[in-house]
């Protein structure tokens, strides 16, 4: 109950921000001629760029995290006694969180035992050990068309070749002529209507993915997908399962009457700084607008909506915090301890890579790899159990820094971690 | 000091030389450049050597000659020699090599270790830290001797031919490259191969050479293009300037009115070169559907080393980059250079050119793109097409281009791949571009030329038969090489896979510590 209260005090404060600008252009439906000339540029939206000067994104993960630091539960009173676990990190919720037996068990396909894409796939393992027989199984789920076994496949791992139409599988997304037509109608709307949230949308890939040395190339297809999805309704549809609400505007003059009110913007999602990086990483397997929109849009209504909203369940944000923050104080104490001490808390550093699923700080194939995972756990914690891997791989140069500024560059570079041996690492070989 | 007739004792020889010196007597080999001197410290890089003089070993002479003598500098003393009596001498660097006779210190072999190597730079970019950094490597001066020297290719042009080269000496380029390299060359050398081709295995053969979009050299073959021109009537051709790089001078054209600069008009003489108004150009058919990656076009870089020509062996580099356009594919604005041309030299002055953005993508990003999009064993083929277009293409200049042993050469091959996953060669590069653009392209071409050098193998670690070495793979050895075991001479059977692996992970660090430790087990064996 307490979660719910607290979310919608974050969304209100989300939606004053906009309020005002709101009023003034909701309904913008956009001239004739503007609308012909983006219909032509839609392919090419990236060159065009509109004065961004005034807009600054709503939102960042860093302000996020100051929310969830914040969140206490009325209910519970733990004394004053220091000994509580979560007295020392950022987290002060005491939700349920697995603890390493319970992730072993939980995560068991990554054991040692068992072959892995992103491990036994490097070039010193002979292919006959493990690759080929993985691709033809592979390839007989895919003819199959069975949905279940490929979400069981995919947790060791998709080769390359078969990602693209196994996550479609696991998704359900088939690319029906009716889902064709929905995308059309989709760019029709942003053809014929001008969203202030466009604007964000613009200035966060610019100042994301465009930047990126990987994605700056799908710089177009961002914009379309993104555009797009700020006016799909259906979006809305994941209100029902998640404790968020989606922000609500009135008609001007009819502010507080609930037959005039409209969420806003059509989705109910406000994009935040980063947002486009969740759509990036899978210009790499679909090219093809309406099937890219439709994995997108499956992917954030099953797992990244969970990533910016306040809510207990298991693979929400604050669950995934405290995850991480229990794994590092149980296994690595000292190393939690230390970095406590000298004002840099774990946390702070590892949350957006949690908020963003890891894109834009890996290498784009291990990035594939771990959300092989999501897809195939139905589940976000392994995000919280890389991210401890990951301070556990380089606990000793973070036992000899001195500051918070320190211990960011030290783990500023994640682009050559490999993925899948680290959280083996971490969960099965690490004595407990 | 004049010679006399009995050899003075001489402590075991050493590396040194010294410019200039006069040989003098009868029967003096005419052959005498440089002189070497022979100097009775021991130990070699002695503190008083200047930088020039690192040290050579010297060699004694056993020319066969009746009488010699000559005088020589500071350093130096002179000998002769009569009937067989072999006075003790020394080599120069520069000058000849002689086996010793049978009293004197043995003669070095061509490939022997050096203590220290002494190279020359013309460039400062990449390359001249990679030199700097090479242990053992020291740079001379301007007017001192070398050992190995990375040149440009104005130097070669004037002085390869009447530069003397000892046998262990190397040096970057071969003398006529621009075979391969100059476009009007590179047409007519594929052109030739492809018959010759077609005369010895058939026509299926043959056109395994049609990697090379149809070009044609302006003005000497301006009818033959019209005559393709009004074939294909609305296609877009692409006139480029033969002997200039960087995207200069080029620009795109439909109509022949755009080209009437270089309609023959049978007035002018065929050997007019570049003095006349009008530049040597060849026009080429423009690809018109290249394949897009976020709706940009992008050509490859490739690395292809050659080590000499007869016999052909070749080295493929497993590293390389997609160059992207920056501005989206559309065949609406020919006019428009930045959507066309994706050499960085032209994208950098584009306005919206972000140096920070960077348009390069590493090529292994670009196979995984790839494998993701057409599965793998489409892209096997691509790779293999394009092993096809560096052999044949290197096939074709091998019995023009002069193979001297003391030449090895740095291609940067370009590629461009089209919407039906085939290769087209777009040009060769002899001096491809070592100024870095980036952190991640600074180390490539670090990587690179680390490698290069290593098989240059100044320091004769290799014994030859290597088919890998660091990020290099050995691709062709007078033969294909397959990526079975065996070493480089394993004989290939007909269904193989060839020994490239471009676009592959690049672990050459371990194995480059494999390498030279197995090789060192082996020496002291």
């Amino acid at each position: 109950m307490f979660v719910f209260h607290s979310s919608l005090t974050w969304h209100i404060s989300d939606f004053w921000l906009i309020h005002i600008a709101i009023l003034c252009s909701y309904d913008l439906q956009r001239p004739i001629s503007e609308q012909k000339e983006l219909l032509n540029k839609w392919n090419e939206m990236g060159t065009d760029e509109p004065d961004l000067s005034l807009f600054r994104p709503v939102y960042a993960p860093k302000d996020f995290l100051e929310v969830l630091m914040n969140l206490r539960n009325p209910n519970y009173e733990n004394g004053d006694q220091p000994s509580s676990r979560n007295h020392l990190g950022l987290i002060q919720v005491p939700l349920k969180v697995k603890d390493i037996p319970e992730l072993k068990e939980y995560f068991g396909e990554l054991g040692l035992n068992t072959g892995q894409l992103g491990i036994d796939d490097s070039a010193q393992v002979p292919p006959e050990l493990f690759e080929n027989e993985h691709l033809r199984i592979g390839q007989k789920v895919l003819t199959e068309q069975d949905s279940a076994a490929a979400q069981q496949y995919v947790r060791q791992g998709c080769p390359t070749a078969l990602r693209a139409e196994l996550w479609a599988l696991i998704l359900n997304i088939s690319n029906q002529p009716e889902d064709i037509l929905y995308y059309e109608q989709l760019k029709s709307n942003v053809i014929q209507h001008d969203l202030l949230v466009d604007s964000l949308i613009y200035k966060d890939v610019k100042l994301t993915a465009s930047n990126d040395d990987y994605y700056f190339v799908f710089e177009d297809y961002l914009y379309q997908v993104l555009f797009c999805f700020s006016r799909d309704t259906s979006v809305l549809e994941h209100f029902t399962y998640s404790s968020a609400t989606p922000p609500k505007s009135y008609i001007r003059g009819k502010l507080g009457m609930e037959e005039y009110a409209v969420f806003y913007p059509p989705s109910g999602v406000i994009p935040f700084h980063g947002f486009s990086m969740y759509v990036a990483p899978l210009c790499f397997l679909y090219h093809e607008p309406s099937k890219l929109y439709q994995i997108f849009r499956e992917m954030y209504v099953r797992f990244f909506f969970r990533l910016h909203s306040i809510s207990s369940h298991p693979s929400g944000i604050v669950s995934l915090c405290l995850l991480f923050e229990t794994l590092l104080q149980t296994h690595l104490p000292q190393l939690f301890y230390h970095l406590r001490e000298i004002g840099a808390q774990p946390l702070r550093i590892s949350f957006k890579w949690m908020v963003r699923a890891f894109s834009g700080y890996l290498a784009t194939d291990q990035l594939l790899l771990l959300w092989d995972r999501i897809l195939g756990y139905n589940s976000l914690e392994i995000l919280a159990v890389l991210a401890a891997a990951v301070f556990a791989f380089r606990a000793v140069n973070l036992m000899e820094v001195t500051s918070l500024a320190a211990a960011e560059a030290v783990l500023a570079d994640l682009s050559t971690l490999k993925v899948m041996p680290l959280l083996q690492i971490f969960l099965f070989a690490t004595v407990t | 000091m004049l010679a006399s007739d009995h050899s003075p004792a001489l402590p075991p020889p050493l590396h040194c030389t010294v410019p200039g010196l006069v040989a003098r007597g009868t029967d003096a080999p005419s052959l005498l450049g440089t002189v070497g001197c022979a100097r009775s410290t021991p130990e070699l890089g002695d503190e008083g050597l200047s930088p020039s003089r690192a040290c050579l070993t010297p060699v004694l002479p056993a020319l066969g000659l009746k009488t010699f003598s000559w005088a020589l500098g500071r350093w130096g003393l002179a000998w002769s020699r009569k009937g067989d009596r072999v006075g003790s001498g020394i080599l120069s660097c520069g000058g000849l090599q002689v086996s010793a006779g049978h009293r004197g210190p043995p003669r070095l072999k061509e490939r022997e270790p050096r203590a220290c190597i002494r190279f020359k730079c013309a460039l400062t970019n990449t390359i001249l830290d990679v030199l700097r950094q090479r242990p053992g490597w020291v740079e001379v001066k301007d007017e001192g001797e070398w050992d190995f020297y990375w040149c440009d290719v104005s130097w070669l042009r004037e002085n390869f031919d009447h530069t003397y080269m000892d046998e262990h000496v190397r040096i970057c380029h071969f003398r006529n490259h621009y075979e391969l390299t100059r476009k009007n060359y590179i047409v007519k050398n594929l052109k030739r191969f492809r018959k010759q081709l077609e005369r010895e295995a058939g026509k299926l053969e043959a056109t395994k050479c049609d990697f090379f979009p149809k070009t044609f050299e302006m003005p000497s073959e301006y009818h033959l293009f019209v005559e393709e021109f009004r074939k294909y009537p609305g296609i877009t051709w692409i006139m480029k300037p033969v002997g200039r790089s960087q995207g200069r001078g080029i620009f795109l054209f439909r109509k022949l009115k755009d080209i009437i600069d270089w309609r023959k008009d049978g007035v002018r003489a065929d050997d007019q070169k570049d003095e006349t108004q009008v530049e040597n150009y060849v026009a080429q058919r423009y690809i018109e559907n290249p394949y897009l990656i976020g709706g940009r076009k992008f050509d490859l870089r490739v690395y292809v080393l050659v080590m000499s020509y007869i016999p052909l062996k070749v080295w493929l580099y497993r590293d390389g980059f997609a160059r992207f356009s920056n501005t989206r594919f559309t065949l609406n604005s020919i006019d428009d250079h930045y959507v066309h041309l994706t050499n960085v030299a032209v994208q950098k002055t584009a306005p919206d050119y972000d140096p920070e953005k960077g348009c390069k993508w590493m090529i292994q990003r670009v196979r995984r793109y790839l494998t993701a999009k057409h599965g793998a064993e489409a892209v096997e083929v691509l790779f293999a097409d394009m092993d096809n277009i560096f052999i044949k293409s290197l096939q074709s200049v091998q019995k023009t281009i002069i193979s001297d042993k003391h030449c090895f050469e740095l291609y940067g091959y370009d590629i461009l791949i089209d919407q039906n996953l085939k290769p087209w060669l777009l040009e060769v590069n002899a001096s491809p571009s070592l100024t870095a653009s980036s952190q991640e392209d600074y180390e490539l071409k670090c990587r690179l030329l680390k490698d290069t050098l290593h098989i240059v193998d100044m320091e004769v670690r290799l014994t030859g038969k290597e088919k890998r070495v660091g990020g290099f793979d050995l691709m062709w050895n007078d033969g294909p090489v397959s990526r079975v075991e065996g070493n480089a001479d394993t004989p290939v059977n007909a269904s193989f896979l060839t020994n490239t692996h471009l676009g592959y992970n690049n672990d050459r660090k371990k194995q480059l510590k494999q390498l030279f430790k197995s090789l060192q087990t082996q020496q002291k064996v």
